[in-house]
């Protein structure tokens, strides 16, 4: 049977997103945590480093995700050490495939991964629910996704540079949270190349477009 | 050896007063009775050749294969005891199958002759066990390029340039150090391997060998492959012109 989330569990409710640029990736979520219809954070980091240049970010249930993240976390510290390098993208979203894989008929657990490596470049792996690993040139995840579908296949490009890439990311988000009463809040980013990581916000009365229009609801 | 009869030779668990494990060397002499086992890396690949002697003129040839594969990028030659090989090289494979399941990538050489080495330690330390008759010479390539390692009966190993074990060892290694690894390519060490393979074959003691050449380079794709027949007979008359030149010059 399909998970679902149990009463009173913490939902991530989510607008999450990566995508691939030249020289580098950036992921981008929102940062509302509900249970129910109550705002249990408004403030989330949905965001979280597994290594040096690899993040993912989450999705569904907070509990899960939370555990899932920090057992591939600790993998990939051990894989670092083990191998005296640190672990590709790919290698990263391989250990949480078997985790989401094998463990589906209990996860609730939405992970898009992302990162840079010295093998591959710049990558986006999307884990949906069954476990599923898809390479893709960008990704959107949560249930906020479904609003921004059209939005993010319409004005993705390929070998956009940075400042583009920002403004993609920022107005997708945006847009979704505009629309999707599980995510709201503010906008966390971070931007991944070579050099290193780089973490941008964005409040919630500066968020770009259309979203303007409700600047006070933060 | 000296401890012979003492009882510090029995088991593997047993220390000798001077600090050595007699079951372990015995094992290597299990490895220095067989046909030599030789590894080359070279700049764009490896290389491995085996000089797997005939136990009688009715054994089909290609029988018994002594280098194999273990995955598409890696694989072992063998001297010593045959039977233990296989155990290894199933060991390896299995080893190699788990990697790529965990990681969806190919195990690197260097993990696999970690992980083998383990395997084959774990061995050397129970009074039950006996430790494998085998050296093993893994080779590949992978993200860093060619590697080429050489495991023994006790489960340590090193990487290698060149290596080599089994009957031929001493001669084989004389003629590796030899070479110039820095400028050669893995087409021309099947050349150079070939000539070592014959060169330690002992004519007067063992009569009929089969060589077996197995290449894993740039130019077969990153992939193990057996050496193909008009290689092997290139490489041959490679050396048979050598070994002409010099009994010339013996005259």
């Amino acid at each position: 049977m399909a998970p679902t989330l149990k009463t009173g569990e913490v939902d991530l409710g989510t607008t999450i997103m990566a995508t691939v640029f030249d020289g580098g990736v950036i992921i981008g979520a929102d940062s509302r945590t509900t249970t129910g219809a109550y705002i249990a954070n408004r403030v989330t980091d949905k965001l979280t480093q597994i290594h040096d240049r690899i993040y993912c970010c989450r999705s569904g249930s907070a509990a899960d995700t939370q555990a899932v993240a920090d057992i591939v976390h600790y993998y990939s510290q051990m894989y670092s050490v083990q191998h005296k390098k640190a672990p590709t993208t790919k290698v990263v979203a391989s250990m949480f495939r078997e985790l989401c894989y094998s463990n589906r008929s209990m996860l609730m657990a939405g992970i898009i991964v992302a990162g840079w490596d010295k093998r591959d470049g710049p990558s986006v792996y999307s884990i949906p629910l069954g476990g599923s690993v898809h390479k893709q040139p960008f990704s959107i995840g949560g249930s906020g996704s479904t609003y921004i579908y059209g939005y993010c296949d319409a004005h993705f490009r390929e070998n956009m540079n940075r400042e583009d890439a920002l403004d993609f990311v920022k107005n997708a988000i945006s847009l979704a949270m505009a629309r999707d009463g599980s995510s709201g809040g503010t906008i966390r980013m971070a931007v991944i190349t070579a050099d290193g990581v780089e973490r941008l916000f964005v409040p919630g009365d500066q968020l770009p477009g259309n979203s303007n229009k409700k600047k006070n609801i933060v | 050896m000296t401890s012979i009869g003492t009882g510090y030779d029995y088991a593997v668990s047993t220390y000798s007063p001077d600090g050595r494990v007699f079951q372990i060397e015995y094992a290597s002499k299990a490895v220095d009775n067989s046909g030599t086992a030789i590894g080359i890396r070279a700049k764009d690949g490896v290389v491995f050749a085996v000089e797997k002697l005939a136990q009688s003129k009715l054994q089909v040839p290609g029988t018994n294969q002594r280098i194999q594969g273990v995955e598409r990028h890696l694989g072992m030659a063998t001297s010593g005891l045959l039977s233990d090989a296989k155990q290894l090289v199933t060991r390896a494979r299995s080893d190699a199958l788990n990697y790529r399941n965990s990681y969806s990538a190919s195990i690197p050489v260097k993990t696999m002759a970690e992980q083998l080495g383990m395997f084959m330690h774990a061995y050397t330390i129970y009074s039950g066990a006996r430790p494998y008759g085998c050296s093993v010479v893994l080779g590949g390539m992978d993200d860093e390029g060619p590697q080429l390692y050489m495991i023994d009966p006790s489960g340590s190993y090193w990487g290698y340039r060149g290596c080599a074990s089994g009957k031929g060892k001493q001669v084989a290694r004389t003629e590796l150090e030899k070479l110039k690894f820095d400028e050669l390519s893995a087409r021309q060490a099947i050349k150079e391997a070939t000539r070592i393979i014959y060169s330690a074959h002992d004519e007067a003691k063992d009569k009929e060998f089969e060589l077996e050449l197995v290449w894993i380079s740039a130019e077969t794709n990153g992939r193990f492959e057996r050496v193909s027949k008009e290689m092997v007979a290139e490489a041959e008359a490679y050396t048979q012109a050598l070994l002409n030149a010099e009994m010339d010059d013996d005259e």
